[in-house]
């Protein structure tokens, strides 16, 4: 009993919310791959963030004398089929990209929190429910039940939104109700029943901090898989439609003149492979600094 | 005096398997009595004591009483208020007259809350007004010995001793009448062990309230229960005043756990009665006499027959067919 | 001096924190004679675990033996390589834990782990599992042949236990360490668990070192005591001597507080007032000085050394060294 307790404490090490920002980023910076994962998102995030002030061309603005162009002094990554300029092409897409994933984690995080909390606290029945639920959602491979409900309401971007947030609900969820079954018989929760704290109360002043750190790394971790959907959707044609930018639009496009012009392919891929890791590397370096288990300096 | 807890043939049942595997080897009762029967009172200001070994039911009984796990049957009153079958809004307003202190000291409070805001806890969750939480917090942790600037500390930061003085704060936010607690002693050395149980025995003293103590430590309990009952799978074997019960054990369990706890003295020779084998399962109850397979003392009788419930002039109970000291 | 089977001398420990080095053992002396149980008594934060993993060599990444060593037989216990250290462990001395589930594998059967560690033994496997049935049985725990195939949870604690103590003496090893084994039990148990210890003990001859902080334990099994102070022996002697004619004001105070020593009734129980000194800033006296009723400015400034009290009885305090035994 009191072993797990240690166990389930220990998994944040310090509570003060400011030092454990600071201790972790030192931690990170210690770690050749943590750092290179905090480069790299840094990078991208900021890049999408200011990709309006940033692009030197408009992205969607066609110029068909310099069609296919190689990469210049004028368009550093080259003009695609249509002449546009495709570096502002990535820059947009990557914002594209990145709201995507950051709005459909957060939908799906807070869905799967609250409904991880009431499958893991609530009563017995309700749990069976939300967990067949659950399984039946990630029973579907994610592009199948994509190109089921594209085929249904036609692709856009809100679209893919709604598919990456139902498919991730259930992998929040089952990580959340796992972790709150195990609190729920911690003797803190416990103490709080006999004190009379209301459920609301239990779940969210006292469950929730001890399962949200976990949940955040599994999001940062997540974030290139929404990405790599969105773009292998808008690769099939079912995502983002032109002439708006995605990577996987430019991978497409790149697609049919891979012989001739292999920077289009190369300007659309590789952004997709930096995010993935970047964001993989960071997500891992969280988690080995935020799991004891893992952590080799104590 | 007027009994301010009141429990009687309190029985909790909790299922050893589930219903369909039940149905499938056609067990009709796939239960295990974990409290089985139990009867007490405690008055105002006075401290009971629960004894027993783990898989006693000492544990569960102080739960059923707080309304935490539910009893089965019998009757749990408390100031003639029936507790037994209430929901947790009809519990919640009597959660302000019994507060509850749980085993393990830091494990039993909130990981990420402060210990101004783990302190005052009480006053948020009953919609309480008080001008000031933070005055309230330090009135508190004065209370129970610790410095103001522990109101800024997280659990983690704390040491055995001194988180479960912040558990005796947060037990005494609301001026409870009757705190249970289960072993408040557990994990903390003799030093600090004296400390807690002063601190008690002053609050006590102070302010009147009245103590239901879990334990497995005799010598701690000697010192600071009015009564005590001692519990053997799931049952009182033996309960009285806790004087009458030291001077003179009527069971054989009893002494065997008198006999374990004594004077730390290498020359304290020793009339021990060692204990054979270990205790039985909750599922395979034995007939007879249910402390039959370990009692030095036991006879045909012991194994036939149940032995009942005796009760002295002075209120001194026990349950065995040929009680010691008679 | 080969009638002693482990010497720790001198021995000092520090652990690398963020604030500085911690002082965990300052100067620790302590002999385990061949045959006797020594038993090291003291509360948490006292340096028993520290004590403990420096003697089997287990010591945290973070931890540097700045002074003295670990004396085994001949052997030089800190300056062993690993695969030495191996050699040593599990054939001429083996340990036991408060948890018996630390030394037991969960997925193999009893009979097997038995078999196993006795590796180094050249005879036939029915042989081996005679044996272990044999050793079963001198630990209490009936029809040890059959119970052979059971696996570590279908025992109970206190059967754990005594199955961890029959692994730890099949191998007749010189020493035995056993950290807290009947902290996790029941009183009953506890009582039952001790007598088979003292036993088996007396019939195969070994050393014990015994790790405790319940003095009726300790009291019951051991000759010789250890009692340990943030880090420091403050004092030792046989049992008797510690029990009866304790002579370090922290070695009075702690008997004082166990309840069980009290005779009379009483609602206010004895408490050692203050808190642990900080032992990345050892104070410069003695170690106890700020929770001593007895303390002067002479213990504040300087730091006792060992005094005898009577033959084979020593304690660390200044007010030995004027008038003798200290009276509480």
């Amino acid at each position: 009993m009191t072993a797990t307790t240690t166990k389930l404490v220990a998994t944040m090490p310090d509570f003060s919310f400011l030092r454990v920002i600071s201790k972790s980023l030192i931690r990170l910076c210690h770690e050749p791959l943590g750092l290179l994962g905090l480069v790299l998102v840094t990078l991208i995030v900021s890049s999408a963030v200011f990709a309006s002030w940033l692009v030197p061309y408009d992205p969607v603005a066609m110029d068909i004398m310099h069609r296919l162009a190689p990469p210049s002094f004028e368009h550093w990554l080259g003009t695609d089929q249509l002449g546009r300029d495709v570096f502002s092409r990535v820059l947009m897409g990557g914002q594209v990209a990145l709201k995507v994933a950051l709005s459909a984690i957060a939908l799906a995080l807070g869905f799967g929190l609250l409904l991880g909390l009431i499958a893991g606290y609530g009563p017995r029945w309700l749990d069976n429910i939300i967990v067949t639920l659950f399984d039946t959602v990630r029973s579907f491979p994610t592009i199948i039940f994509a190109l089921a409900v594209v085929t249904l309401t036609g692709p856009s971007l809100t679209t893919i939104i709604l598919v990456v947030v139902i498919t991730s609900i259930p992998i929040y969820g089952r990580v959340v109700r796992t972790q709150t079954q195990a609190l729920r018989a911690q003797e803190f929760i416990l103490a709080e029943r006999a004190m009379g704290a209301s459920v609301p109360r239990i779940l969210f002043i006292h469950m929730l901090p001890n399962v949200i750190g976990q949940l955040l790394i599994l999001a940062s971790m997540d974030v290139p898989i929404v990405i790599t959907i969105e773009a292998g959707l808008s690769f099939l044609g079912l995502g983002i439609q032109p002439p708006t930018p995605s990577w996987g639009t430019i991978l497409n496009d790149g697609y049919s003149f891979i012989r001739n012009t292999p920077w289009l392919i190369i300007a659309g891929g590789l952004p997709l492979i930096l995010s993935t890791l970047g964001f993989t590397f960071l997500g891992e370096s969280l988690r080995d600094i935020f799991d004891p288990k893992l952590r080799k300096d104590i | 005096m007027h009994n301010l807890l009141e429990a009687s043939e309190v029985k909790v049942r909790f299922r050893s398997k589930s219903a369909i595997k039940a149905l499938l080897e056609g067990d009709r009762d796939p239960y295990l009595d974990a409290v089985c029967g139990v009867s007490l009172n405690v008055k105002p200001g006075e401290t009971f004591a629960i004894v027993g070994e783990s898989g006693s039911g000492k544990t569960t009984l102080a739960r059923a009483i707080t309304g935490l796990v539910n009893a089965q049957e019998g009757s749990i009153r408390y100031q003639d208020k029936e507790l037994l079958g209430l929901s947790e809004s009809q519990f919640r307003p009597l959660r302000k007259d019994i507060a509850m202190m749980f085993q393990d000291p830091i494990g039993s409070l909130s990981p990420r809350l402060t210990v101004e805001a783990l302190i005052t806890e009480p006053f948020k969750i009953h919609g309480i007004k008080v001008p000031d939480l933070a005055v309230e917090a330090r009135r508190l942790l004065s209370m129970v010995g610790l410095p103001e600037h522990f109101a800024s500390r997280y659990p983690f930061q704390l040491s055995g001793g001194q988180a479960r003085r912040v558990g005796v704060a947060r037990a005494l936010a609301l001026s409870p009448k009757l705190i249970v607690a289960d072993e408040p002693t557990a994990g903390l050395d003799v030093s600090v062990q004296g400390e807690i149980l002063n601190l008690l025995a002053k609050l006590q003293r102070e302010l009147g309230m009245s103590l239901l103590i879990i334990t497995h430590n005799l010598s701690v309990v000697r010192h600071i229960s009015d009564r005590m009952g001692i519990m053997y799978l799931g049952r009182f074997v033996e309960q009285g005043s806790t004087d009458e019960i030291f001077a003179h054990p009527k069971h054989p369990y009893t002494q065997a756990l008198l006999s374990a706890n004594h004077d730390p003295d290498p020359d304290a020779e020793l009339n021990r009665v060692e204990l054979e084998g270990e205790v039985p399962s909750l599922l395979q109850r034995p007939q007879g006499c249910e402390f039959h397979t370990r009692c030095p003392f036991a006879s045909d009788r012991c194994r036939r027959e149940v032995p009942v419930v005796t009760q002295t002039a002075d209120g001194h109970e026990y349950r065995c067919h040929f009680p010691l000291n008679s | 001096m080969s009638d002693i089977i482990l010497d720790v001398h001198n021995l000092s420990i520090d652990y690398r924190t963020s604030r500085g080095a911690l002082k965990a053992l300052r100067k620790v002396n302590l002999q385990v004679p061949k045959g006797k149980i020594v038993g090291i008594v003291g509360e948490s934060g006292c340096g028993k675990s520290t004590l403990i993993s420096a003697i089997i060599n287990l010591l945290a990444p973070n931890a540097t033996v700045s002074e003295g060593g670990v004396k085994f037989q001949d052997d030089d216990l800190l300056a062993l390589t690993n695969n030495q250290m191996q050699h040593i462990r599990g054939n001429r001395f083996s340990m036991i834990f408060q948890d018996p589930m630390t030394s037991l594998n969960p997925v193999i059967s009893i009979g097997t782990q038995m078999v196993d560690i006795q590796y180094r033994d050249k005879v036939s496997k029915s042989a081996k599992l005679d044996k272990a049935a044999m050793m079963l049985d001198r630990v209490g725990i009936p029809d040890s042949q059959s119970r052979l195939a059971l696996y570590p949870h279908e025992f109970s604690g206190g059967m754990l236990q005594r199955i961890a103590i029959a692994m730890a003496l099949l191998v007749e090893p010189d020493l035995l360490i056993a950290d807290e084994p009947t902290t996790a039990l029941d009183a009953t148990l506890e009582v039952q668990i001790i007598h088979r210890l003292k036993e088996l003990q007396a019939s195969q001859g070994c050393s014990i070192l015994f790790i405790s902080h319940h003095l009726g334990v300790i009291a019951e099994l051991c000759d010789e005591v250890v009692v340990m102070y943030a880090g420091e022996v403050v004092e030792q002697g046989s049992v008797r001597d510690i029990f009866h004619r304790p002579s370090h004001p922290y070695t009075q105070k702690l008997l004082e507080c166990d309840p069980a020593r009290i005779v009379d009734k009483t609602r206010d129980l004895p408490t050692i007032f203050g808190n642990l000194p900080d032992l990345v800033a050892v104070p410069q006296g003695c170690i106890f000085a700020d929770r001593c009723e007895f303390a002067s400015s002479h213990c504040h400034r300087l730091r006792p050394s060992r005094t005898v009290v009577e033959e084979g009885h020593t304690a660390n305090c200044h007010l030995l060294s004027k008038e003798g035994v200290v009276h509480a």
